[in-house]
């Protein structure tokens, strides 16, 4: 049954944003018995919303609203994220992947790299390992707790067929949340495809349809979809009091609360707590470090596409259900810090291939490059990119959206690093396809950031970051950070589970706190 | 014995692009066989049979009939229809087109047809009419089956039985 909070109601948590980190969050406290109101951007969709066509649900998913790519992420569309109910999770491929114990110490491990903001977390892989493991269990991870992996489909065979020849040996279909088995109310996969569309059959967590719904059913929970959050309020002593937020008809509305936990994605949440300033907070909220807004990550990324010499049919199936793990070590002797994973990915059917394989070709020769869809082999290149105190999300001067809130401007240039390790996997993952015989190779430079991490990182020192290994504000006491913006570095890995595995942690730290009324 | 003498249409086809040969006839722009016509509201039907040739040009499969191009038109003309901007540019990149040999663009042989585009890629209209093709060509499920992409599977139980694994031609070792 879900519940209607009064706006006065100043008993209640606010969680803002409604995806990985914000939905967890919102139905772990609701589960132990704590009122949450979850104020979403965009709308409520239903599961039968969601129609196996790239096109139709990259509109009805994607965050739209205006904003501004600087350096390498001078595009149309610089990040790709959504706004709908369940954010990024009806979008995600659902790879689930833990960090490695070496990537919580990069600062430690990597040395002093010029150029780059480092900093160890606060936490350690060994404090993480159970919120992990009941992460894996909530999103049913394949290849986890004795959980079945998928099969592996053509795509996949092709990777595996061709990492077996150049000598990889941890090749398999990947720790996945759609499940091989019917768990937890959601079917098995089907292997339709379309998995970055939204998962038609439920088959794949997203906090649309297992958070959301759970959390509704402890009549602990109000979700307001179309809300979007323009402002967080506080009081003299410092201690925020409420939002502000814009409902669907655009009129501004306050709903009071004695918790705000911040869960926007990496440009949202920073953009609100820089629009969050005042006479006591002059640079933004909780922003005494000067650290909010920056650090911005969004993992080094590209793609090869290859010509294989038979049929592939590689949109068929489970999209990012394999993974060639061999790469993701530190080992500094490949001339970079840190590793990357190589994961299946398909095209974005025919449409997307035509404009991703070869950016900005056109005449006969790529015709034939296009007649060869059905032969196409891809995979995603993943690593780990490093923090730069100049990368990140600020406020634009005078450009306002909607809501009259200024347009972000996120900025992005590639560090060295970034860039060598992408040549390496460029070269890696051509190699992987060449030895089956490919006739052609493509590398694709990055598509527009889908994950997103480190504008509000955690620090153990209040001067090099925003918020402590719980995810609270160093400044704020009753202020948190609950998305991937917490992260202090970015692993080589999806971001997804380590986002899932600190909200249920701070979901833990926030019960104790507030039963203790430390708050 | 005599091979048989193209007609029209093979003759047209062996050159590259059927749509250079398409008739105009007022606003209508008429297929060799009036087996289709495009009716352009936003558009004249020089700028159509312009833009149809261009979409061609950009994506030439002898294994696609002209109708498949023209969807891409119909497309540019309806969202022409309430936007100015695209218009003007539709409008001036045709003109810049037309302007750039001293004869129509359409009326220039496959290989300046080519050339002359080289020299507009890197132009707006020339993006956008790009991108318009990939969206509206390959877009069209009756176009993407063609080549392979079968589009939406989950009412069909996607392909957990219909050919997910079924690769056959990879080595055994």
């Amino acid at each position: 049954m879900a519940k209607a909070f009064d706006l006065k109601d100043d008993s209640v948590v606010v969680v803002i944003g409604s995806g990985a980190g914000g939905g967890t969050l919102s139905n772990e406290l609701a589960q132990r018995g704590i009122n949450v109101v979850c104020l979403e951007a965009g709308p409520r969709l239903d599961i039968t919303d969601i129609v196996n066509d790239n096109a139709t649900m990259f509109s009805r998913l994607s965050w739209l609203d205006k904003r501004i790519g600087t350096g390498d992420l001078n595009a149309a569309l610089p990040l790709w994220v959504c706004k709908t109910v369940g954010g990024t999770t009806v979008h995600w491929a659902g790879a689930s992947l833990r960090f490695q114990e070496h990537e919580f110490r990069a600062r430690t491990v990597y040395g002093n790299i010029p150029g780059t903001n480092l900093l160890d977390w606060p936490i350690t892989l060994q404090e993480l390992e159970p919120f992990y493991t009941r992460a894996e269990d909530k999103l049913g991870v394949t290849g986890t707790h004795n959980i079945p992996r998928l099969p592996g489909n053509n795509n996949f065979k092709v990777m595996a067929a061709g990492a077996k020849r150049v000598g990889y040996t941890q090749v398999h279909t990947g720790n996945m949340a759609i499940n091989a088995e019917a768990r937890d109310g959601r079917p098995a996969c089907r292997q339709i495809g379309f998995c970055m569309s939204g998962c038609a059959i439920g088959a794949k967590w997203s906090t649309l349809y297992t958070e959301i719904p759970k959390a509704e059913s402890t009549g602990h929970f109000e979700l307001r979809p179309d809300s979007m959050v323009v402002k967080i309020n506080h009081d003299a002593s410092g201690k925020v009091t409420g939002v502000v937020y814009a409902d669907k008809s655009g009129a501004l509305q306050e709903q009071k609360a004695r918790v705000v936990c911040v869960a926007g994605n990496s440009v949202e949440t920073p953009r609100l707590l820089l629009n969050s300033q005042s006479s006591k907070f002059p640079n933004g909220l909780a922003n005494s470090s000067g650290q909010v807004g920056r650090n911005y990550m969004r993992h080094m990324t590209g793609t090869v596409y290859a010509i294989m010499p038979g049929r592939v049919n590689f949109d068929r199936g489970t999209q990012m259900a394999g993974i060639i793990k061999d790469e993701s070590r530190h080992d500094p002797s490949r001339g970079f810090a840190g590793g990357y994973e190589m994961e299946t990915l398909p095209g974005f059917g025919l449409a997307g291939v035509a404009s991703n394989t070869i950016a900005g070709a056109w005449g006969p020769e790529y015709a034939k490059v296009i007649e060869m869809y059905d032969h196409f082999a891809g995979m995603w290149l993943v690593g780990e990119d490093l923090p730069q105190v100049g990368n990140g999300v600020t406020l634009h001067a005078t450009d306002k959206d909607q809501h009259g809130m200024p347009v972000p401007v996120v900025h992005f240039k590639d560090h060295t690093n970034d860039i060598a390790m992408r040549n390496h996997a460029y070269k890696a993952g051509t190699a992987v396809y060449q030895s089956l015989g490919a006739t052609q190779v493509f590398e694709l430079p990055p598509f527009p950031s889908t994950h997103n991490m480190g504008t509000c990182r955690q620090s153990d020192k209040a001067q090099d970051g925003v918020c402590n290994k719980y995810g609270q504000a160093h400044d704020v006491a009753n202020l948190f950070i609950s998305d991937g913006s917490q992260f202090t570095t970015g692993g080589a890995e999806n971001p997804t589970l380590t986002i899932v595995a600190l909200a249920i942690r701070q979901a833990e730290y926030l019960v104790n706190q507030l039963s203790r009324k430390e708050m | 014995m005599m091979a048989k003498a193209p007609n029209r249409r093979e003759f047209l086809c062996s050159t590259g692009s059927v749509a250079a040969g398409l008739a105009t006839s007022g606003s209508v722009v008429f297929a060799p066989d009036y087996s289709w016509a495009l009716s352009p509201t936003a558009i004249d039907a020089h700028t159509a049979q312009t833009l149809l040739v261009m979409a061609r040009q950009l994506f030439p499969h002898d294994r696609l009939g002209d109708q498949y191009y023209a969807a891409v038109v119909d497309a540019v003309d309806k969202q022409a229809a309430s936007d100015a901007a695209l218009r003007k540019l539709v409008a001036e990149g045709v003109a810049r087109l037309d302007g750039a040999r001293g004869i129509r663009w359409v009326e220039l042989s496959n290989g300046a047809r080519s050339a002359v585009l080289k020299t507009v890629e890197a132009s707006e209209f020339f993006s956008t009419m790009r991108t318009a093709t990939i969206n509206n060509l390959y877009g069209n499920p009756l176009v993407y089956r063609f080549f392979g992409f079968e589009g939406s599977s989950v009412e069909h139980g996607g392909y957990i039985n219909r050919g997910f694994d079924d690769i056959g031609w990879l080595p055994n070792s």
